[in-house]
């Protein structure tokens, strides 16, 4: 196929025309700094108040909860590191899950480096958090629980209702990393007792470099960025506003869109599922088939490995993505597949695919097409498959 | 990422396969760290090479640095095999990044590795041939955040 097909819409997604209309005056015409006073900066600024409202709206906040930042990752910095530190008198313990996303894990793990405790909590095979785990992990010193809405690697959908309750019940701040769940599945941070969010534009057909940090009205936390006096004092630096604009306007086209997308990429999801587990022999889905981000597949296919399946599948102009430890720069593979039980091998044979609603079933199937052929090809060469073929036969 | 001859070696890969009855065989790596090389060497009464395949569980360049050794000790004396360094293999693919470079010691391991099970075959001692380690990575460190 000549078109790129692009499934890796968890790492990033196309900024939509709309957006970058809406944001393009931004840099030309409306450049004012929203902090002076003359009539032309203050358009600026009811541009970032309505941004504000149109963010605070995907999950039920009042636009005063919101505050922009330049990513996702700033935001659960802030979040935890701001936490512990206004949280100093009652504790310095932090619960968090095995299968966060690094800017949590090596926030935490930096933290616990300099005096802090850390309570990685276990899930379950699909990646679940377990609950049970979590509430035996509350000391009376825990000042904070983070755990993520849904899952960048597998998708899978945390029971935050009830880490919510649990977290509320024990008067313990409760954070959730929502970069992959924001604009994706419907939110409610009132129903859900959610105290901190992290969101990242980009991952909502939004620009890349702007993020937001719900912090909950009396949650008392400082600002992590000093210097002047935006965003209420409490993350310093002029506002990005193009960005901030285009995140109002691609979180607006999200709120509105949810409904179909969601119905549009299970369809996709659930063709390449059922083409990819009846027509590949020794293949998992990885994460929970039901409780599950509408765009997320992750696969892993045993006996092979997940970078030559991706450079193979690139080859053939499919961007997708894996966990092994090729791709993610070290030699384990993705702490995720490991924590939900994967031995070494089968982890490193992993492929994450994430539709979006662009995606035809055209391309889906071709996909299934190419995948067949380039296992078939990498278990020719494997010493693994031979083994195996070997012992079974 | 990758040069064009990683790229050439990866997805056109030489001498994959197997021996019956091979000369030698020799498997290095493990899953944890998702690279496993195996090589069998056929070698003649001469102590030449005649035939040498591979079979490669890993990413790119792990199958590029198994196929290019393959290329470099066919038709070589057992002596010569023994030449063929990591740094040869990364030489002849014009070069690897700097954190694929692991895979070209496991290919002159996996050679290494062949070549001792030839001279335990064959109750002979290879001059300059030292038992492979069963494992290349023991010694990489942690990264520190």
């Amino acid at each position: 196929m000549e078109k790129k097909i692009y499934l890796d819409n968890a790492a990033t997604t196309k900024t939509r025309p709309e957006v970058v209309e809406a944001m393009l005056p931004y840099f030309t015409e409306l450049y004012g700094n929203p902090s002076s006073v003359y009539e032309y900066a203050s358009q600026n600024k009811k541009a970032i108040d309505d941004a504000r409202t149109q963010t605070a709206k995907v999950i039920g906040a009042d636009p005063s909860e919101i505050y922009f930042t330049a990513s996702g990752t700033e935001a659960d910095n802030w979040a935890i590191k701001a936490t512990v530190e206004a949280y100093a008198d009652k504790g310095n313990h932090i619960i968090t899950s095995k299968i966060e996303h690094h800017a949590i894990l090596h926030t935490c793990e930096y933290l616990a480096k300099h005096g802090y405790e850390v309570t990685y909590v276990d899930v379950d095979e699909n990646g679940i958090i377990k609950l049970d785990e979590l509430e035996k992990a509350i000391r009376p010193t825990t000042v904070l629980i983070t755990v993520m809405f849904a899952n960048n690697e597998i998708g899978t959908i945390q029971p935050i209702k009830e880490i919510g309750e649990l977290a509320k019940k024990n008067k313990i701040l409760f954070h959730t990393d929502a970069v992959q769940a924001y604009g994706q599945v419907p939110i409610d941070v009132k129903e859900l007792n959610i105290d901190m969010l992290s969101a990242s534009a980009h991952k909502l057909n939004g620009p890349k470099g702007i993020g937001l940090l719900y912090i909950r009205k009396g949650v008392k936390i400082r600002s992590y960025v000093h210097g002047g006096g935006q965003e209420r004092q409490r993350r310093a630096g002029t506002e990005n506003v193009p960005g901030i604009v285009g995140f109002g306007k691609a979180a607006e086209i999200a709120l509105a869109t949810i409904k179909e997308r969601e119905e549009k990429e299970c369809k996709l999801r659930e063709l390449l599922m059922k083409r990819v587990l009846s027509e590949v022999p020794f293949v998992r889905v990885n994460g929970d088939k039901v409780r599950r981000l509408p765009n997320n597949i992750n696969f892993s296919f045993q006996f092979i490995e997940g970078e030559s399946l991706l450079i193979m599948l690139d080859m053939k102009n499919i961007c997708a993505s894996s966990g092994s430890a090729c791709t993610s720069g070290s030699l384990d593979p993705s702490h995720v597949l490991l924590a939900i039980g994967l031995p070494h091998e089968i982890a490193h044979g992993s492929l994450r695919l994430t539709v979006s609603d662009e995606i035809t079933e055209e391309e889906i199937n071709y996909t299934v097409d190419q995948i067949k052929e380039i296992v078939e090809k990498l278990r020719e060469m494997s010493p693994l498959y031979e083994d195996f073929m070997k012992k079974s036969n | 990422m990758y040069t064009q001859k990683v790229m050439d070696h990866f997805t056109n890969p030489r001498n994959v396969g197997e021996i019956e009855n091979a000369s030698g065989v020799g498997t290095v790596g493990n899953a944890k760290c998702g690279d496993i090389m195996r090589i069998y060497l056929d070698i003649n009464a001469d102590g030449v090479i005649n035939d040498v395949k591979f079979k490669t569980f890993g990413c790119g360049a792990a199958v590029a640095t198994s196929s290019m050794a393959t290329e470099l000790v066919k038709g070589k004396t057992v002596q010569e095999a023994l030449q063929v360094t990591n740094k040869a293999v990364m030489e002849a693919l014009d070069g690897l990044p700097p954190v694929k470079v692991h895979c070209s010691l496991l290919a002159e391991e996996a050679i290494h590795a062949a070549l001792w099970d030839y001279a335990e075959k064959n109750n002979m001692k290879i001059e300059g041939l030292e038992k492979p380690k069963s494992d290349i990575h023991e010694d990489e460190e942690e990264v520190e955040y």
